[in-house]
C-alpha cells in the first residue's frame, strides 16, 4: 500500500520534471499557448469591431427602420425596429418636397463640376510646389499649411462681403455701374475653387505635391530633352501618372463638397442647388405645406429625407471604398 | 535709333519663372481670399461699422480694443462658450488619438471581414453632413437599448440593473484615485460616440502608417526575445510617432470647426449682424487654436522619432 502511494508520487514527480524540462513537451506547450494568445486576440478583436461596428451603424439602422413606420407604430410601444405596418408615405412626401431627383441632378452638376475644377487646379499648384526652385518657395508652402490649418470660419464676413459686392478692380463698375451680386448663386464657389481656395483646397495641393515628389525626375528629363515646354511635359507626362493621386483627390472632393453645408450656408447658394443643404429646411417645408404638427411624426418625415440625401452618398462609397481607403493610404497624407 | 537687347533667362530663371506661373492661381487666390479677408477682419474687429443698405458699401470707424473688451467683460455667453470649446478640444484630442491608434492595431493585419470592418470605421467621414449628423444624433438618443450618451444616464441604468455605480465610484476614490481621474473615464464614457465619429481618418492614417512599418523590424525583435508589450512601446510607437502629430493637427482643427464657438461667431455676424463682434470672437478662436497646436506640436515633435 506505502509502497504503491510511493511508487504512484514518483511517477508525479517525473512527469512533472518532464513537463518542465523536456523540450519536446515544451515546445507542444509553447504552441498550444501561442495558439491559445492569438485565438483570445481575434476574439477579443470580435468584440472591440463588433461594439464599435454596432455604435457606428446603430443610428444609421435607427433611421432607416422608423422611416418607414406609419403613425401607429410610432405610437406603439411595442415596436422596436420592424414596423408592424410599414408605409412608404414618409418617402413619397419627402421626395415631393425636396424635389428629390431634380435637386439630386443639380447638386451632382454642381458638385461634379467643383470637383473637376479642384482636380486640375490643385494639381497644377501642386506640380509646381513639388517640381520648380523659385524664390520664397519655403514660406508660400508654408502659406499652403496654413491654408490647411486655418479655418475658413474666421474669413467668413470679408469673403461674403467680397461677393456680395463683387468687382475686379473696378471693371464690372465700369461696365455695369454697380458691383455685381454674386450671393445666391454657386458662383462665388467656383471662382474661389478656380483659385485654389475652396473647400480644403490645401489639403489636395498638399497631397498632389507629396505625391509628384515621388515620380522619378527622369521621366520630366527625358520630355525636356526630347523638346516638350514645361506646361507640355506636365499635362502629358506628369498627369496621365498621377492617376492614383487624382482618384484620391476627386474622391475626398466630391465627397466633402456633397456634404459641405458652411460654404452653402455662407453664400446664400439656392438650396434647389445643393441638397444637403435643402435637407436642413425640409422640416419647416413641410411644417408649412402639410401642416404635420407633431414633432414625433416629423422625425420620421426628416429620417426619410435624411435617408435619400445619405444614398448616393453611400452608393458611391460602398462601390469606391477600394480606392478610398487605399488612397487615404498611398497619397502621403502621412508624411 | 539702338536696337534693346533682352538678355535671354538662363534656365535657372526660366524654371523659377515657370514654377511661380504654375502655382499662379493658388497665390492670386491666397493674397485674394485669405491674406486680404484676414487683415480685414482685424480691421472689423477694430472698427465701428455702418452699413449702408441703399447703396451698399460700408464705413468704417476707428474703436480700438472696445470689442475685445465688451466680449471679455461683458458679453453673456462668450467666455463660457470659449472655455468649454477649448476644454472640450483638450480632452478630446488624447481620446481621440488613443482610440485611433487602438481600432488601427486592431483592424491592422489581414483577418475574415477586415475589409468590411474597415468600410464600417471610414462610415463617419463619408457621413459627416450636419444634417445628417444631426438626425444620427437624434437617432441615437431616441433608439432605446443604444448607447446612452451621457454619464447621469449611465449611473441610473446601472443603478437600475442591480449595480450601484456610485457604490463602486465611492470604492475607488476611497482607495486614492483621484476624482478628476474618475471623472475624465467616465466622461470619455458617456462621449464614447462622438469619439468614434470623430477617429475615421485618424485610423486610416495610423493604419497606413502601421502598414509602413518594415516586418523585419519585428522579426528582430522576436527573435531577440521582445515580448509583443515591449515590441509594442520600442518599435511600434516610435514608427508611428510622427503621425501622431499629424492626428492632433487633424482633430484640432476638426474639433475647432465643430465648436460652438464658430456657431456663436456665426450667430452674431449674420443673426444679429453685429460685424465686429464676430470678427472679434472668431478671431479670438483662431488665436486660441494656433496656440493649442503650436504648444503641443512643440512638445510632441520633441519626442518624435524621425527615421530619415
Amino acid at each position: 500500500m506505502n509502497l504503491k502511494k510511493l511508487k504512484f508520487l514518483s511517477a508525479i514527480r517525473i512527469w512533472i520534471i518532464d513537463f518542465f524540462t523536456d523540450q519536446k513537451i515544451i515546445n507542444k506547450r509553447m504552441k498550444y499557448m501561442a495558439k491559445g494568445k492569438k485565438l483570445l486576440f481575434s476574439l477579443f478583436r470580435l468584440a472591440v469591431i463588433l461594439g464599435i461596428g454596432y455604435a457606428i451603424l446603430g443610428p444609421i439602422i435607427g433611421i432607416i427602420s422608423s422611416s418607414f413606420f406609419s403613425d401607429t407604430d410610432r405610437y406603439d410601444p411595442m415596436v422596436f425596429l420592424i414596423p408592424k405596418i410599414p408605409t412608404l408615405m414618409r418617402y413619397d412626401l419627402a421626395i415631393a418636397r425636396l424635389e428629390y431627383f431634380k435637386t439630386l441632378g443639380k447638386t451632382t452638376l454642381y458638385v461634379l463640376g467643383l470637383t473637376g475644377i479642384q482636380v486640375w487646379v490643385c494639381a497644377l499648384v501642386g506640380y509646381g510646389f513639388a517640381r520648380f526652385e523659385f524664390p520664397l518657395k519655403k514660406i508660400l508652402f508654408g502659406c499652403v499649411i496654413i491654408m490647411i490649418v486655418f479655418p475658413a470660419h474666421s474669413i467668413m464676413l470679408p469673403i461674403y462681403m467680397l461677393f456680395r459686392e463683387f468687382d475686379v478692380f473696378g471693371i464690372i463698375n465700369l461696365i455695369a455701374k454697380k458691383p455685381l451680386n454674386l450671393l445666391g448663386t454657386p458662383v462665388p464657389m467656383y471662382i474661389m475653387t478656380m483659385f485654389a481656395t475652396g473647400l480644403r483646397s490645401g489639403l489636395y495641393i498638399f497631397i498632389f505635391n507629396q505625391f509628384f515628389r515621388g515620380i522619378p525626375k527622369e521621366l520630366e528629363e527625358s520630355a525636356q530633352v526630347d523638346g516638350a515646354n514645361a506646361f507640355f511635359t506636365y499635362l502629358r507626362v506628369m498627369l496621365p501618372c498621377a492617376v492614383p493621386a487624382i482618384v484620391t483627390v476627386s474622391i475626398f472632393s466630391l465627397v466633402w463638397q456633397y456634404n459641405d453645408t458652411f460654404y452653402a450656408k455662407l453664400f446664400l447658394i439656392d438650396p434647389s442647388i445643393v441638397l444637403s443643404k435643402r435637407i436642413t429646411t425640409l422640416e419647416d417645408t413641410i411644417l408649412n405645406n402639410d401642416q404635420v404638427r407633431d414633432p414625433a411624426i416629423m422625425t420620421l418625415y426628416v429620417n426619410a429625407g435624411v435617408v435619400l440625401a445619405m444614398i448616393p452618398i453611400v452608393l458611391f462609397y460602398i462601390i469606391l471604398q477600394k480606392q478610398f481607403i487605399e488612397g487615404v493610404e498611398q497619397s502621403g497624407i502621412v508624411g | 535709333m539702338k536696337k534693346i537687347r533682352i538678355k535671354p533667362l538662363t534656365i535657372k530663371q526660366r524654371r523659377a519663372r515657370n514654377g511661380l506661373l504654375f502655382i499662379l492661381p493658388w497665390l492670386i487666390g491666397f493674397l485674394w481670399f485669405y491674406i486680404r479677408s484676414f487683415a480685414q477682419s482685424i480691421q472689423f474687429s477694430l472698427s465701428d461699422i455702418t452699413v449702408n443698405m441703399q447703396v451698399g458699401g460700408y464705413t468704417l470707424r476707428y474703436a480700438g480694443l472696445k470689442y475685445y473688451d465688451y466680449l471679455f467683460s461683458v458679453h453673456g455667453s462668450f467666455k463660457q462658450v470659449f472655455a468649454d470649446s477649448i476644454v472640450e478640444i483638450l480632452i478630446d484630442i488624447p481620446l481621440i488619438i488613443f482610440f485611433s491608434l487602438f481600432m488601427a492595431v486592431m483592424l491592422n493585419g489581414k483577418f475574415r471581414g477586415c475589409t468590411f470592418s474597415r468600410v464600417i470605421f471610414f462610415l463617419p467621414v463619408v457621413l459627416n453632413s450636419q444634417a445628417i449628423s444631426n438626425a444620427l444624433g437624434l437617432a441615437q438618443s431616441t433608439m432605446s437599448g443604444g448607447i446612452t450618451t451621457s454619464s447621469s444616464i449611465i449611473l441610473s441604468s446601472a443603478v437600475d440593473g442591480g449595480h450601484d455605480l456610485g457604490y463602486y465610484l465611492y470604492i475607488f476614490s476611497q482607495l486614492g484615485i483621484p476624482a478628476p481621474l474618475i471623472n475624465y473615464v467616465l466622461g470619455a464614457v458617456s462621449r464614447v460616440t462622438e469619439v468614434i465619429t470623430a477617429s475615421g481618418v485618424q485610423i486610416v492614417l495610423f493604419l497606413a502608417g502601421l502598414q509602413a512599418i518594415d516586418p523585419a523590424l519585428y522579426e528582430v525583435s522576436k527573435i531577440e526575445g521582445a515580448t509583443s508589450y515591449e515590441t509594442f512601446w520600442k518599435v511600434t510607437m516610435p514608427m508611428v510617432s510622427p503621425i501622431i502629430v499629424t492626428c492632433i493637427v487633424y482633430t484640432v482643427v476638426d474639433a475647432f470647426a465643430k465648436s460652438g464657438l464658430l456657431d456663436l461667431s456665426y450667430a452674431t455676424t449674420f443673426n444679429e449682424i453685429n460685424y465686429p463682434l464676430g470678427s472679434a470672437i472668431s478671431l479670438v478662436g483662431t488665436v486660441a487654436m494656433c496656440l493649442i497646436l503650436w504648444i503641443i506640436c512643440s512638445v510632441i515633435s520633441k519626442r518624435t522619432y524621425y527615421i530619415n
